[in-house]
């Protein structure tokens, strides 16, 4: 029954594939950049993101109001989220949630609010908004994603937003026509260093009409980048020469001040 | 002037930490110890993750030292053999000490564990030097002469055997207390990022009996072998020592050892010891201040591991 229910439905994954070559709309974006560079000033930025809406024939002529969503993920890494409590008259470290694979940028954009995009089961089910992206959890002996209003999950977005790493905005987008749209994506300063994908989904009277995806990457260079990965893969000679290089500052010091 | 630090993976305001190191220096020279229990913090405070100060302090101390060691040879105010039985301890103790960090940072209560290190050993330390030197400024005023050395006394320590005589401080002392006393300044100067040398002193003094012209010499030669071991032993195992935030913090610490040295000869010894526990009372506070009111966020965030690069 199962493998038959699989079989039909992919019979008619392939037929559509075959039948419909090209959806009624597509989306063509690029970012300003597909490279950014850590470099020894580095301080943040801002990348853009910018594209258009393509119809074709079989798009109906009375499509014409399009919604953006425009969801940013940094590359992802296993979290723990601690509270506090009062314990023997000090405050320690308590309760703790992990958080598996999450983000460690997460930034969704819009062109207006996602209540007004969508339906609050399309919203689930495309995960607009910090409220219904998938944070998966170590939840007992269960791997899931909980309530938006759970503490641990509260409190995980509210960090992450404080350090600007998780963002939401529901008026970045700007359509500068009505199938032309731009977005910025600001970085901080301490964003993780990786590979960002860049999801664009494209919605119609509620629907998802159409979605496709971009990436870019977060990477250091040079100087930044010889030490990360010496400190990481050659750490005893990364050692001997810190070591190296403070005796030799302490003796440069104690020659220059020498007081004869 | 911001700069990208590679292993905190911050940028940093380089004439902040320069002058951090700057000032941090200019009080371990002055006290004749490494700094590290008040560069830590400060570290911590400016937004380094606590773990990376630890071990990118632990290379600082170890460039202050070298430059306070090496002038102190040249005035022949280092015991050779003493400081070499001490770092038979130092050794283990830091190796002990490295590894104790990595598990407790695998156990995510590390911060936890500096602090109250902090707390205890800061508060008691700071709190007995304190007495001490208010009780010798006092003794001093009346009248009496100061000594710390009293020829007479002999404690348990004095009866134990292995006794070795240590010709440049003059004494004959068994090598355990000095092993034992080694092996606690390695394992706290590899936990909690601090090279000893406040503790370290007073212990060597009071404990030892060992001459205040050699003390401070060697104890720095201490410090120097141990924190240039912690370093090492951080690079390898942990991989959290932030090279070019150590150099910054290195020149400017350095620098400001020499003034503070200068500025040190030239106040009485009691008056020093009263200011140091005064200083390292202060700092202990400040930590125990932060455990028992109730914090601004009970929430925090730490990453466990993150992909593979």
């Amino acid at each position: 029954m199962r493998l038959r229910t699989l079989l039909v439905i992919a019979g008619l994954a392939v037929a559509s594939l075959v039948a419909v070559p090209a959806r009624a709309e597509r989306l063509i974006v690029s970012v300003s950049n597909h490279r950014v560079t850590v470099t020894p000033n580095y301080s943040g930025g801002e990348l853009v993101l910018f594209g258009s809406v393509e119809k074709d024939d079989k798009t109906p002529s009375n499509r014409g109001n399009y919604d953006l969503v425009v969801t940013v993920s940094g590359p992802r890494a296993d979290m723990v989220t601690r509270r506090k409590e009062r314990k023997f008259g000090i405050w320690i470290n308590t309760d703790s949630r992990q958080f598996l694979q999450v983000p460690g940028y997460l930034a969704l954009f819009s062109n207006r609010p996602f209540e007004q995009i969508a339906s609050p089961e399309v919203q689930r089910r495309q995960q607009l908004g910090l409220n219904n992206v998938l944070l998966m959890q170590r939840v007992g002996p269960d791997f899931a994603d909980v309530v938006p209003n759970d503490p641990f999950r509260s409190a995980f977005v509210r960090l992450r937003s404080e350090h600007g790493l998780y963002r939401e905005a529901t008026s970045a987008v700007t359509f500068l026509t009505p199938t032309l749209f731009r977005t910025g994506i600001p970085l901080p300063a301490e964003v993780p260093i990786g590979t960002y994908n860049v999801e664009i989904k494209l919605f119609s009277e509620g629907a998802l009409v159409t979605k496709t995806e971009t990436a870019f990457e977060i990477v250091k260079v040079g100087f930044e980048q010889f030490v990360a990965t010496t400190a990481r893969q050659n750490g005893l000679v990364y050692g001997l020469v810190t070591a190296f290089m403070a005796l030799m500052t302490g003796w440069m010091a104690s020659i220059v001040f020498r007081k004869d | 002037m911001q700069l990208y630090l590679p292993i905190a993976d911050i940028p940093v305001n380089v004439f902040l930490i320069l002058a951090m190191g700057a000032a941090v220096g200019f009080v371990s020279g002055m006290f004749g110890i490494g700094g590290g229990f008040l560069m830590t913090p400060l570290l911590i405070f400016v937004g380094i993750a606590p773990a990376v100060a630890v071990a990118s302090v632990a290379s600082h101390i170890a460039a202050s030292s070298f430059s306070g060691a090496i002038s102190y040879w040249r005035r022949r105010a280092i015991d050779p053999l003493l400081a070499a039985v001490l770092l038979v301890g130092g050794t283990l103790g830091t190796t002990f000490g490295v590894w104790t960090f990595t598990f407790l940072r695998s156990l995510g209560q590390l911060d936890l564990m500096i602090a109250l290190s902090y707390v205890i050993l800061l508060t008691t330390v700071g709190g007995l030097m304190f007495w001490e030197g208010l009780r010798a400024m006092l003794r001093s005023r009346g009248g009496g002469a100061v000594t710390l050395r009293k020829p007479g006394s002999h404690g348990w320590i004095h009866g134990l055997p292995l006794k070795l005589r240590f010709k440049r401080s003059k004494i004959y002392l068994s090598v355990i207390p000095v092993v034992v006393i080694g092996l606690i300044i390695g394992f706290i100067g590899a936990v909690m990022g601090i090279g000893g040398g406040f503790i370290l002193v007073p212990l060597m003094i009071y404990v030892l009996r060992v001459p205040t012209s050699t003390v401070i010499g060697t104890s720095m030669v201490l410090t120097l072998v141990t924190m240039v071991f912690a370093t090492m032993l951080h690079a390898v195992t942990n991989h959290l020592v932030d090279a070019v935030l150590a150099l910054i913090l290195m020149v400017g610490g350095v620098t400001g050892a020499q003034f503070g040295a200068r500025a040190g000869q030239k106040i009485r010894g009691e008056h020093l010891r009263l200011l140091l526990g005064l200083l390292v009372l202060a700092v202990g506070i400040r930590f125990a201040v932060e455990l028992v009111i109730r914090p601004q966020d009970l929430f925090s965030i730490r990453e466990t591991g993150g992909a593979p690069p």
